[in-house]
C-alpha cells in the first residue's frame, strides 16, 4: 500500500533527475563551444595560421585587459559607455511608448503621422549622427540622443500596434462604469501592453548600444566605441577586440537585467 | 412612470461600401423590476440596441429614457454584462469587483465593504486575493456579477453572460443571477438566443426579426412560470407549450427570410 502511494513522488524525482541531467549536458555543450572558440583561436594565432597582427589572440587581448584595468582607462570608459546607453535606452523607450499613447489617444494625429512614421522607421537612424552633433555638440547628449533615436520610431511603432490590439471589451467594461479616455488607458491599455514593451526593452538593449558606439565612432575621445576606433587607427586590434568582448558582456548583463524586469512584472 | 422607455430606434451601421440599418423603428418599455430578454437569430442588432440603451452607442435616431431622463446623462445607473467576464487578469478579484466604484470615485469604505459582502453572498467567500486566472469560468462570470452589482446600478444589462458556460454551470448561474436581482429588486435586460433561457428567466420576452432589426412579437410569461426560479422554471408543465410557440415563431421568421 505505501508502495503505491509512494510511486508518483519516485516518479517525479526521476522526472526531476532527468531534467537535471538535460540541464548539465546542455551547460557542457555551451562550455565545449566556448572552450574550443578560444583555444583554436589561440592556437591559430599562434601559428600564424591567421595574421596575428588583424586577428590578435584570447592571450594578447587578456594582458591588454589586465593592463588596462590597472592603468584605469578600461574602467572610466565602460563607465562613459555604459551610462550613455543606460539613458539612452531608457529616454529611447519612454519616449517611444509616450508617443505611442499620443497616437492612441488621439486617431486623427495617428492618421496624419501613419506615413511619417514609416519614412522615419525605414530610415537608417544613424545618418542623423552628424546633425545631432551639430546641434547638440560633440559630447554626452549627442551620444545620449543617437542611443535614443535608434529605438525610439520602432518602440513607438510595436507599441503602438500592441495599443490597439487590446481587446476592446475590456475598454466596454470601463466605459460602462463611465471611464474616461486617460482611466482607460490607464487601467486597461497600458497594463495590457506591458508584455509587449519589455519585449521592445529587450530589442532597444541592442539597438542602444548600436546607437552609442555609432556615436562614439563620431565624436567621442572617451568609451568603449573610442577605443574601437582609436585601435582602429593606430592598427591595434588587441584593442579592438577587447572593447568587442567587454560589449558583449555588458550588453549580455543588461538583457539579463530586462529579463528580471520581465519575471518580476509578468509575475504579478 | 415607467422605469425605462425606449422610443423609435434606428440604428444605421455605415461602411465605405455600405449602409446597413441594424436596427429600425423598435419601441419597448420596461417597469421597475422587470426582467426582459431579447431574443433572436444571431445579426438582429440585440447587442446593437443593448449598447444604445445604455448609452455606449448614439442611435441615428430615437431616444433611450431612464426614469424619464435620457440615459446619456444615467452615467453609472446602467451595469453592463458581456459574454465573457473579461476580469483584468493583472488585477486581483477584489481590485477587478471596485474598479467601477473606483473609476467613478464612489470608492470608500462603505461601498468597499458593501462589495466584498456581496461577493461573500455570491458565494466566493475567501478568493479576494486570487488572480483571476486560479478561478473557473463560473466562478469568474459571478466575480463579473459582482463587480456589475457593486455600483449599485439601477438597470442591468446581461448580453448573453451564460453563452460562454457549461450547461450545468449555466443552469446554476442562471438561478444565482435570478435570485440576486430579485433580492435586490433590479429590473434587467437580457440578450440570448437560447429560448429556454428566455422563459425561464424572463417576465416578458421581446421577439426580435433579422435585417433590420424589429421587434416580431412580445411574449408576456405566465405568472406561475414568473414566481419560480429559471430551474424550476424549465421543469414546469406550461414552460414546454411556450416553447414550442417561441420555436413556431422563430421558424416562421426563417421562412419568411427565405
Amino acid at each position: 500500500m505505501s508502495e503505491k502511494k509512494n510511486k508518483p513522488e519516485l516518479l517525479h524525482k526521476n522526472y526531476i533527475q532527468s531534467l537535471k541531467i538535460e540541464k548539465r549536458w546542455v551547460g557542457f555543450y555551451q562550455a565545449i563551444i566556448f572552450i574550443v572558440f578560444f583555444s583554436s583561436w589561440q592556437l591559430a594565432s599562434q601559428k600564424q595560421w591567421i595574421d596575428p597582427l588583424l586577428f590578435s589572440s584570447p592571450s594578447k587581448i587578456w594582458n591588454l585587459l589586465l593592463e588596462k584595468i590597472q592603468d584605469g582607462t578600461l574602467v572610466s570608459n565602460i563607465g562613459v559607455t555604459l551610462t550613455e546607453t543606460v539613458f539612452g535606452f531608457i529616454l529611447g523607450t519612454l519616449l517611444g511608448t509616450i508617443l505611442a499613447a499620443i497616437l492612441w489617444w488621439s486617431p486623427m494625429i495617428s492618421r496624419v503621422l501613419d506615413p511619417y512614421l514609416v519614412i522615419l522607421n525605414a530610415m537608417p537612424k544613424v545618418a542623423l549622427g552628424p546633425i545631432l552633433i551639430v546641434a547638440l555638440g560633440p559630447g554626452y547628449s549627442s551620444i545620449i540622443a543617437m542611443g535614443a533615436i535608434i529605438s525610439i520610431i520602432i518602440t513607438t511603432i510595436v507599441v503602438y500596434t500592441s495599443f490597439k490590439e487590446v481587446d476592446p471589451n475590456y475598454l466596454k467594461v470601463l466605459q460602462t462604469f463611465g471611464a474616461s479616455r486617460w482611466q482607460c488607458f490607464k487601467e486597461a491599455i497600458l497594463p495590457a501592453s506591458f508584455p509587449t514593451i519589455i519585449s521592445t526593452l529587450k530589442v532597444n538593449v541592442g539597438l542602444s548600444w548600436v546607437g552609442v558606439i555609432v556615436g562614439e565612432f563620431l565624436v567621442s575621445s572617451r568609451g568603449l566605441g573610442y577605443m574601437i576606433i582609436y585601435g582602429f587607427q593606430v592598427f591595434n586590434f588587441t584593442l579592438v577586440f577587447l572593447s568587442l568582448l567587454v560589449i558583449a558582456v555588458f550588453a549580455t548583463i543588461m538583457y539579463q537585467l530586462v529579463e528580471l524586469l520581465e519575471k518580476k512584472i509578468i509575475k504579478e | 412612470m415607467t422605469f425605462l422607455t425606449v422610443e423609435n430606434i434606428h440604428h444605421t451601421y455605415f461602411t465605405k461600401t455600405s449602409a446597413t440599418t441594424a436596427l429600425s423603428n423598435i419601441s419597448l418599455t420596461v417597469e421597475e423590476g422587470e426582467f426582459v430578454s431579447l431574443l433572436g437569430p444571431s445579426g438582429c442588432g440585440k447587442t446593437t440596441l443593448l449598447s444604445i440603451i445604455s448609452s455606449l452607442l448614439k442611435p441615428t435616431q430615437g431616444t433611450v429614457l431612464l426614469e424619464n431622463k435620457p440615459v446619456t446623462t444615467a452615467k453609472n445607473q446602467i451595469g453592463y454584462m458581456l459574454q465573457q467576464d473579461y476580469l483584468f487578469p493583472w488585477k486581483t478579484i477584489e481590485e477587478n469587483i471596485l474598479i467601477g466604484l473606483k473609476l467613478s470615485k464612489q470608492l470608500n469604505q462603505n461601498t468597499k465593504a458593501a462589495a466584498l459582502r456581496l461577493l461573500n453572498q455570491i458565494g466566493l467567500a475567501g478568493v479576494e486575493k486570487q488572480l483571476p486566472r486560479q478561478l473557473s469560468g463560473g466562478m469568474r462570470q459571478r466575480v463579473a456579477l459582482v463587480r456589475t452589482l457593486a455600483t449599485e446600478p439601477k438597470l442591468l444589462m446581461l448580453d448573453e453572460p451564460f453563452s460562454a458556460l457549461d450547461y450545468q454551470t449555466k443552469l446554476k448561474l442562471e438561478d444565482l443571477v435570478s435570485q440576486t436581482l430579485d433580492e435586490f429588486g433590479k429590473t434587467a435586460i437580457l440578450v440570448t438566443h437560447d429560448i429556454g433561457e428566455a422563459i425561464a428567466m424572463s417576465d416578458r420576452v421581446f421577439l426580435l426579426s433579422p435585417s433590420p432589426g424589429r421587434i416580431y412579437k412580445t411574449f408576456t410569461m405566465p405568472e406561475e412560470l414568473r414566481n419560480i426560479s429559471p430551474f424550476e422554471a424549465r421543469n414546469h408543465a406550461a414552460f414546454s407549450s411556450i416553447f414550442q410557440t417561441i420555436w413556431k415563431e422563430l421558424e416562421s421568421l426563417e421562412r419568411e427570410k427565405e
